[in-house]
């Protein structure tokens, strides 16, 4: 794993960090409650475990940059400033909802903040994030479209063609694999002849790749800011495979009884937060500004619930709306 | 002017139309560049307007559609070619689950205006994996428009319609038609999408067609026509939007419907137009609906085989004939 590469980070954007991590951790509890309650239909995938790739490489993102996910992709959302209301909204049913409750908690998506959507058909979004960064070039702008996916992807063939061709035209993205070491309910290793899906496959392509530790913000932050600097030179795309562990199972109705014992209490050593905590006392930071932080987090979470459940449900019109451009759905003339 | 142009010329000749008029138009495929295509459908464009317009991909048809997808996402009108239709398998879903889904899963956050072009159809004794019609498949999913052209007009303008429209576009250029003729049309023709065509007018029966059943339907109306029995031809031009509007007028004068299909009788496209005209044109019937389509089979390969199984000129008369009969 990549140790820390000595970008220095200031106190107080590290304390907002761990802030946007809590806020996340909370809203993932909360949407794990919701949904035990009755609140919630369909299904989950909670990312608590995972807040530092988000959060991490939002951080070194320009807001410009095009950040694309998985169904597993709440904490990118809201890191990309999706707020905790309008996640849960969707969740919910809402018609406050961040998709007009049309997409679900799989495809939270939040346009505005070039945030472009939550994926369900694994491996997908790598081309599409590619074509992205492909027309980022084409219109001059600097941008860089970054696709997060998890270590399921690496066995798709969208996968292996986006990698080739973002090599070849040398594109702005940013491949970055959350590597939880589970597909579904399979150990990766069990499934891939590599050790590592994503990094080992870069060499294929002649692409630079990375293993990182996804539980460290500042890890994280350090390197997609050195790729996305690589990027927006004109020197291609990179692979980055950060290791992290999710602290539920798959989905809400996997109770994730595959994981041999202990190996959740050891990666629970390794909270995300934990380690911002760690470095923030490092930095000098006083624990009781972090608390205060957790506080602060705690209430945004507590509120956005309370929002939430208070929202009206969506008007049953909206069925109807926004198949075509013209905002219809008319199949016929 | 009467400049003749072929179905294939018209095919690049409606892109460079758009790509002159529309800087953000930007193709991609496979050999379409200083090759031209395999269809010479894209002859002279990479000439005309350089490898930052025109772009060779490798075979890798999830890459080609994923990204024309999320250039179209993001400020660019992206025309992507699928060298034969069903090739589309190796790529559908993106045009199954993530392009014609992505505006309505948002809430209307994001518009995915792009058009994939695709050589379809048989005919041409390309065996099963390279003869299919395939507009059919394309139909049973909800968001994306069909455009399928039956002659050089219609191709420029149509293409100059789907590059123009902010939704996704599946464009069918039919491979038996390529080498056909027809007036090239003026500057900035534009034939709108969801506009059914009389090709022929005719008092007696109506026949619905599309692409190279077109040819087909006319071909017979000319024969029918020696007996004094008046065939009038509609050409609907798309699938989505459908104008079935200009189909049941037609039916208030001749009463009597067949469809012409190139696509399978199980599940093809003149099953969802029998059942509109069912539902809301039955009072107009004088006699039951009937299709001509491809049958149930694989495409085979020889010639005489292919004939079997696709609609021919001679089995659109026969059904003609029945259904006057009737």
């Amino acid at each position: 794993m990549t140790a820390d590469l000595g970008v220095s980070i200031a106190p107080d954007v590290l304390l907002g960090l761990f802030e946007q991590m809590a806020v996340i951790r909370g809203t993932e509890k909360a949407a794990h409650d919701l949904f035990l309650a009755g609140l919630v239909k369909g299904t989950t995938h909670l990312a608590a475990g995972h807040e530092a790739v988000a959060v991490g490489a939002s951080a070194a993102l320009r807001p410009d940059d095009y950040v694309f996910a998985t169904y597993r992709g709440h904490h990118h959302a809201m890191a990309r400033g999706a707020t905790p209301a309008e996640c849960l909204g969707e969740l919910m049913s809402k018609g406050t909802g961040l998709n007009k409750a049309k997409g679900g908690s799989m495809h939270l998506t939040k346009a505005s903040a070039s945030m472009l959507g939550s994926y369900a058909i694994v491996g997908a979004h790598l081309p599409i994030a590619a074509g992205a960064a492909w027309s980022a070039r084409l219109r001059g702008t600097g941008q860089v479209a970054v696709a997060f996916f998890g270590d399921g992807a690496t066995n798709i063939g969208a996968f292996h063609e986006a990698l080739n061709l973002a090599a070849v035209w040398s594109l702005p993205v940013l491949f970055i694999c959350e590597n939880n070491l589970y597909m579904e309910y399979t150990p990766i290793g069990s499934v891939t002849a590599v050790e590592h899906p994503a990094a080992d496959r870069a060499p294929a392509y002649r692409l630079p790749s990375q293993v990182i530790d996804g539980n460290d913000v500042v890890v994280v932050a350090q390197t997609v800011g050195l790729a996305a600097e690589r990027a927006r030179a004109g020197e291609g795309p990179t692979v980055i495979e950060a290791m992290t562990y999710r602290h539920f199972g798959h989905s809400r109705t996997d109770p994730a009884t595959y994981r041999p014992d202990g190996e959740l209490d050891e990666w629970l050593t390794r909270d995300p937060l934990d380690v911002a905590r760690a470095r923030l006392a490092g930095l000098g930071v006083p624990a009781e500004d972090v608390d205060a932080a957790a506080r602060r987090a705690a209430a945004t979470v507590a509120d956005a619930v309370e929002a939430a459940k208070a929202a009206p449900g969506p008007d049953p019109a909206e069925a109807f709306r926004d198949v075509w451009q013209d905002g219809g759905a008319a199949w016929r003339t | 002017m009467a400049d003749v142009i072929t179905y294939r010329e018209a095919v690049s000749e409606g892109i460079a139309r758009e790509m002159r008029r529309d800087r953000s138009v930007v193709c991609l495929g496979e050999d379409i560049g200083a090759a031209g295509g395999v269809f010479k459908t894209t002859a002279g464009l990479f000439a005309e307007f350089g490898g930052e317009r025109v772009w060779d991909t490798p075979i890798s048809e999830q890459a080609i559609v994923g990204m024309a997808m999320g250039a179209a996402m993001t400020g660019i009108r992206p025309v992507a070619e699928i060298m034969f239709s069903d090739f589309l398998a190796c790529c559908w879903d993106y045009l199954a689950n993530e392009i014609p889904k992505m505006r309505y899963m948002t809430g209307g956050q994001v518009t995915v205006p792009l058009v994939v072009r695709t050589a379809n159809g048989g005919g041409l004794g390309f065996g099963a994996q390279h003869s299919q019609s395939v507009e059919n498949w394309a139909l049973a999913v909800p968001g994306l428009k069909i455009v399928a052209p039956s002659n050089p007009s219609d191709v420029i303008g149509l293409m100059a319609a789907a590059i123009r429209s902010d939704d996704p576009v599946l464009f069918f250029e039919h491979k038996g038609l390529m080498a056909s003729k027809g007036e090239a049309p003026p500057a900035e023709h534009l034939v709108p999408l969801g506009q059914a065509a009389v090709a022929r007018e005719g008092g007696d029966v109506t026949v619905v067609a599309l692409a190279s059943t077109v040819p087909l339907a006319l071909a017979a109306a000319d024969r029918l026509a020696a007996d004094g029995i008046g065939v009038e031809v509609i050409d609907l031009r798309c699938l989505v939007p459908l104008d079935m509007a200009t189909v049941l007028a037609s039916l208030g004068k001749t009463s009597r419907l067949l469809i012409v299909e190139e696509n399978p009788y199980q599940g093809g496209w003149g099953g969802t137009v029998a059942a509109i005209v069912a539902d809301e044109g039955f009072e107009l019937l004088d006699a039951p609906v009937r299709r001509v389509a491809s049958e149930c089979v694989p495409l085979p390969f020889a010639d005489a085989l292919e004939d079997e199984v696709i609609p021919t000129t001679a089995k659109v008369i026969a059904a003609l004939r029945t259904l006057l009969a009737y």
